[in-house]
């Protein structure tokens, strides 16, 4: 998507829309009947207002997390922090590009501290991703230093905790 | 060979005197069910906040469990009158004018007995929860009950409370927002029942445990009205907003004169409320903000869900506007509460409160708490709906 979404502060959005918002980032597959049922709207002006939301970007995209050490699939996960030096006439948005334009990487931040910007790099083995990182990333004009650390387990992702829970037993019955 | 005995004739008349919970016999037909799915709880479904837990959990680490203030910590009870400033500009002082307690259960039985003389009448509002009458009764006081109906979507008239007042009334005990039929009072609707207070020179026990779950209006807190502070104990706990329920921690506001006097009993029974969830508490007033209003906000979203889904099948449910209860009428489908409430868990394996439980007035009626995942609201409706549809046929 584009970035030319223009800035809608949630502080005046409608107690409604922020119910929708709240209920798809839970869980993106909710259907329109289901959210009207749960704040009281009729299915076509949810399906309106979620429009709404797509057009004006504040709905970014549906998406799925998938827990890829279940299936057995061999990849892996680095997190990898540079230090850029900034070009005359260039900010950290054009360095920015460059990188998230390939498919390997995930995410790109912008950080306060040691480091200026981190990323996450999907790739099938470790030897692929440090490849990746010495050949496109290392070699990028701007790039002064990086620092590849591998991730060996996730437990948490995107607010999903990736095991399964335990769960509590309660009293079916009390006042 | 010394003789057998009865233990039961050790037990005292006052105990033996209290009115049968009608649901024990519900309890013994739940227990060993499979696949059952509850709107049979009076708790939240979440589990205490994180942030709560872990301050619990830091606290015992330290080596925090030591007595505290019979009156409880002076940190949470600062908290406690800072927070009903905020929210309702209401001047409680922390040293004289709180006192915390090992769950609101707790704040009602010594309010009652710090009130109550033998012999004195009580007015208890029904539907509501079941623990009013037996402490009514444990401090030898005689309830009387006012019902609520559906036609006011169950709150309390004055005209409905204005016959029941004898002059050996003593107290009202209100419970708005209410359990079970989560009915609350406006401000002018108050201001009436304040009127009679005065008149009468009554006093009020208002439990107001769920104060924090109201949808779309505020709460608004007896003693809030004027001349009332002094007339009032308001009671409320951590329990419900913040899902604390196995914590056990309540309070109880008043005058200087009246927590004074309900210390007195509460220092010899039960000492102090445990400190582990006073520090809990302390937490949940300071951080508890967000994690409560959004646990709220899915609660609402979870009532108009059952309620929508109530009305569909045929059950009349109008929209509670507090507490996590749905009350949906099932006087037109010729079962009693309890008649409906146990075939509905013989056959659909649903576990429902039949609405007598909480007096005469909840007859025709079942208590449905949507504290539960849609997806058992939902396996729920469905299971029900077609229980409603089998007793047409």
């Amino acid at each position: 998507m584009s970035n030319s979404f223009t800035f809608v502060p949630v502080t005046i959005m409608d107690k409604k829309v922020r119910h929708i918002l709240e209920i798809l980032e839970n869980d993106a597959r909710t259907t329109p009947e289901d959210i009207a049922s749960f704040i009281d709207m009729s299915a076509e002006e949810v399906s309106q207002e979620i429009a709404k939301l797509e057009d004006t970007g504040v709905i970014r995209h549906y998406k799925t997390i998938v827990d890829w050490d279940l299936v057995g699939e061999n990849y892996v996960y680095a997190v990898i922090e540079l230090k850029v030096t900034l070009e005359r006439n260039q900010g950290y948005q054009a360095i920015a590009e460059r990188i998230y334009k390939f498919p390997e990487v995930r995410s790109v931040r912008l950080l306060s501290g040691n480091y200026d910007i981190s990323l996450t790099v999907r790739g099938k083995s470790m030897k692929d991703v440090a490849f990746f990182v010495a050949e496109k990333i290392a070699t990028l004009d701007q790039v002064q230093s990086t620092s590849t650390h591998f991730v060996l387990k996730t437990y948490k992702e995107d607010g999903v905790i990736l095991h399964e829970p335990e769960t509590i037993k309660k009293l079916p019955v009390s006042f | 060979m010394r003789p057998p005995c009865d233990p039961s004739k050790f037990v005292a008349d006052a105990v033996k005197n209290i009115p049968p919970s009608g649901i024990r016999r519900f309890f013994d037909l739940v227990s060993g069910l499979e696949d059952i799915i509850s709107l049979g709880v009076g708790e939240p479904d979440f589990i205490t906040p994180w942030h709560i837990r872990e301050m619990c959990i830091h606290s015992l680490e330290k080596g925090q469990t030591s007595y505290t203030s019979n009156y409880g910590l002076p940190e949470l009870r600062e908290e406690l009158t800072k927070t009903y400033y905020r929210r309702y500009g209401l001047n409680y002082d922390p040293s004289s004018e709180v006192l915390i307690t090992t769950g609101v259960s707790e704040a009602l039985d010594i309010a009652v007995r710090t009130v109550v003389n033998p012999g004195d009448e009580v007015i208890i509002v029904q539907p509501s929860y079941v623990a009013y009458v037996p402490s009514v009764v444990l401090a030898g006081g005689k309830p009387v009950i006012v019902s609520t109906h559906r036609d006011d979507e169950f709150s309390l008239t004055a005209e409905a409370l204005k016959p029941a007042i004898t002059n050996k009334t003593k107290a009202i005990i209100l419970n708005f927002p209410n359990n079970p039929t989560g009915a609350i009072m406006t401000q002018e609707e108050l201001e009436d029942i304040a009127d009679l207070v005065v008149e009468n020179d009554l006093f009020v026990i208002s439990d107001e445990v769920y104060e924090c779950l109201t949808y779309g209006s505020k709460h608004v807190p007896f003693s809030s009205l004027a001349g009332m502070k002094e007339r009032t104990i308001m009671l409320n706990g951590f329990s419900k907003a913040y899902a604390m329920t196995g914590l056990r921690l309540g309070f109880a506001m008043a005058s200087p004169e009246i927590i004074h006097s309900m210390m007195m009993i509460h220092q010899y029974s039960m000492l102090c409320a445990p400190i582990t969830a006073q520090i809990g508490a302390i937490e949940a007033l300071r951080n508890g903000k967000d994690e409560m209003e959004r646990m709220v906000r899915e609660y609402d979203r979870r009532r108009h869900f059952i309620v929508r889904g109530f009305n569909k099948i045929g059950l009349e449910c109008c929209n509670p506007k507090g507490a996590f209860y749905a009350f949906p009428y099932i006087g037109n489908t010729g079962l009693s509460s309890s008649e409906f409430a146990e075939r509905l868990l013989d056959e659909k394996k649903v576990v429902t409160i039949p609405g007598d439980v909480f007096g005469e007035a909840g007859e025709g009626f079942l208590r449905c708490a949507y504290a539960a995942s849609i997806d058992d609201i939902r396996k729920a409706l469905d299971r029900m709906g077609d229980f409603v549809d089998g007793l047409k046929q």
